[in-house]
Parts: structure tokens; C-alpha cells; sequence
């Protein structure tokens, strides 16, 4: 399954990067130090933190990309160094355990 | 990969938080430039980002000398910064010394110092009160 198989389903917006890449797994954590030893490369990972910090364990672990969910803010300067560090982050008015709902439903269907 | 060592020398530079992870990024596209099996390299880069972190939460900055040779990556991040008093306690997961504002940013968890002894095969601390810490943390590329 695919970024882009989900987008639409589950209201996602591409911020930076595109959606071509495979999602193997998904993840769903706050802490950083957590989420860096315990994320999988591949991963769609969903955090509500918004700095800077999360790109760099997004590169780390090499997760398919990072979605902000609830509609959080997005700063520029978070938007920008994605850019740079071509991490594919999208956003989504969806709550984490709604996103992963959906998409293992879309995922049952895509099999 | 040839037989010779290859060193690598970084600045971690506190005044900017966020840059934290370029050193361990650094060292990650060397070892995946010289081949080094991926898993591994993910556990040299997870540690030595920890420890990048834990200089710039907790001692304004250090650095980072690391040495690559075909059988191993040695990671050694030094500080000048207030040193580790009980080093029995701060390798406990979940023991933390983070300020509110670290913990805000989503560390501070108190895993940094065990997640570097999760993902390495050799871990050393020394650490004098008011002077300073080093890091070793050394993964054995075939390990």
C-alpha cells in the first residue's frame, strides 16, 4: 500500500515529498526517544509534536513519512527543513487511532 | 572497504536545538555510502543521535569523533558540561533530568542513556562531576 492510496480516505494533505512511497507498517508515538528505538523503517508514522526534532528521527529510522494529525499547526520553518531533508510529511484532521483504522480497512481492500 | 580507518570529527552545536541529529546523520550517509549493512547502521545512528541530544539538553553542546574501520564504528561524544553525579540512576529507563521545555520538544523521556545500550555492543560512560562527559559507544559491523 501506497502514500497515495490513502490520501483521500483519510483526508491527508500532502505538505512536503509525494506519495509514492510503500507504507509497511504504522506507528503512532509522542516521544521522541521512544519513537526512534521503537519505529520501523517504512512506518507511517503519526505524531502531534510540530518541531523540528521529528524530522530528524524520521530520516534516523527512515520512516515512509510523518503525518501531523488534528489539524495541528504546521510552522513554515518545520515545512521548510522537510524540504531540505526530504521527509514526506502530511497533515490530516483525523485522530491517530481513526487514521489507522481507515487505513487498515482501505489496506484489506487494496489486497 | 579498504583496511584504513576513517575518522570523522563533528561539532555539536547547542545555540541551535533543532540542527540536533546532523552529526548522527552524517555519520549514517558515510557508513551507507560505504556499504555497511542497513540494520547496523541504524543502531550506530540511534545511539549516537541520543547521545548528540543528551550534549546539547545537557551540556550546552560537545562533540563528536567517531572512527570507522572494517570491523567496527566508535562513536565518541565528549562534553564540557556539569557531568553525570549517579550514573546508576541516569542509565535507569525513565529517569530523567530534562527540563520542562526538553520535554515539550518530546525528550526527556529517560530513555537516551538506555537506548544507547540497547543498540550497541559496547557502551562506556565517564563522567567527573563539573567537568564533563564522554560517550563511547562502539557496534561491531558484523555483529
Amino acid at each position: 500500500m501506497k502514500i497515495n492510496d490513502i490520501l483521500e480516505e483519510c483526508k491527508l494533505k500532502l505538505i512536503t515529498g509525494n506519495g509514492d512511497r510503500e507504507i509497511k507498517g504504522f506507528y503512532a508515538c509522542d516521544l521522541l526517544s521512544w519513537a526512534i528505538s521503537h519505529a520501523n523503517e517504512g512506518d507511517l508514522w503519526i505524531t502531534v509534536m510540530n518541531n523540528i526534532n521529528i524530522l530528524a528521527v524520521a530520516s534516523l529510522v527512515d520512516v515512509a513519512c510523518i503525518v501531523i494529525p488534528e489539524d495541528i499547526e504546521i510552522p513554515s520553518v518545520l515545512i521548510e527543513k522537510a524540504e531540505e531533508r526530504e521527509v514526506t510529511l502530511l497533515s490530516t484532521p483525523m485522530q491517530a487511532a481513526e487514521l489507522i483504522i481507515k487505513a487498515h480497512e482501505l489496506s484489506k481492500n487494496l489486497s | 572497504m579498504s583496511n584504513q580507518a576513517i575518522t570523522l570529527h563533528y561539532d555539536i552545536d547547542a545555540v541551535d536545538f533543532s540542527a540536533a541529529g546532523e552529526a548522527s546523520s552524517g555519520v549514517k550517509r558515510t557508513l551507507n555510502q560505504l556499504g555497511v549493512n542497513p540494520a547496523v547502521v541504524k543502531r550506530i545512528a540511534i545511539a549516537m543521535y541520543e547521545a548528540e541530544i543528551n550534549a546539547i539538553i545537557h551540556a550546552g553542546g560537545g562533540a563528536a569523533d567517531v572512527e570507522i574501520t572494517p570491523e567496527r564504528v566508535e562513536v565518541k561524544i565528549s562534553d564540557n558540561g556539569p557531568g553525570i553525579p549517579d550514573l546508576e540512576k541516569a542509565m535507569t529507563a525513565g529517569w530523567s533530568t530534562a527540563s520542562e521545555t526538553v520535554r515539550e520538544l518530546g525528550f526527556g523521556a529517560g530513555m537516551g542513556l538506555p537506548n544507547m545500550k540497547r543498540y550497541t555492543d559496547d557502551m562506556k560512560v565517564e563522567s567527573k562531576v563539573g567537568e564533563g562527559t564522554v560517550v563511547t559507544l562502539i557496534v561491531n559491523i558484523n555483529s
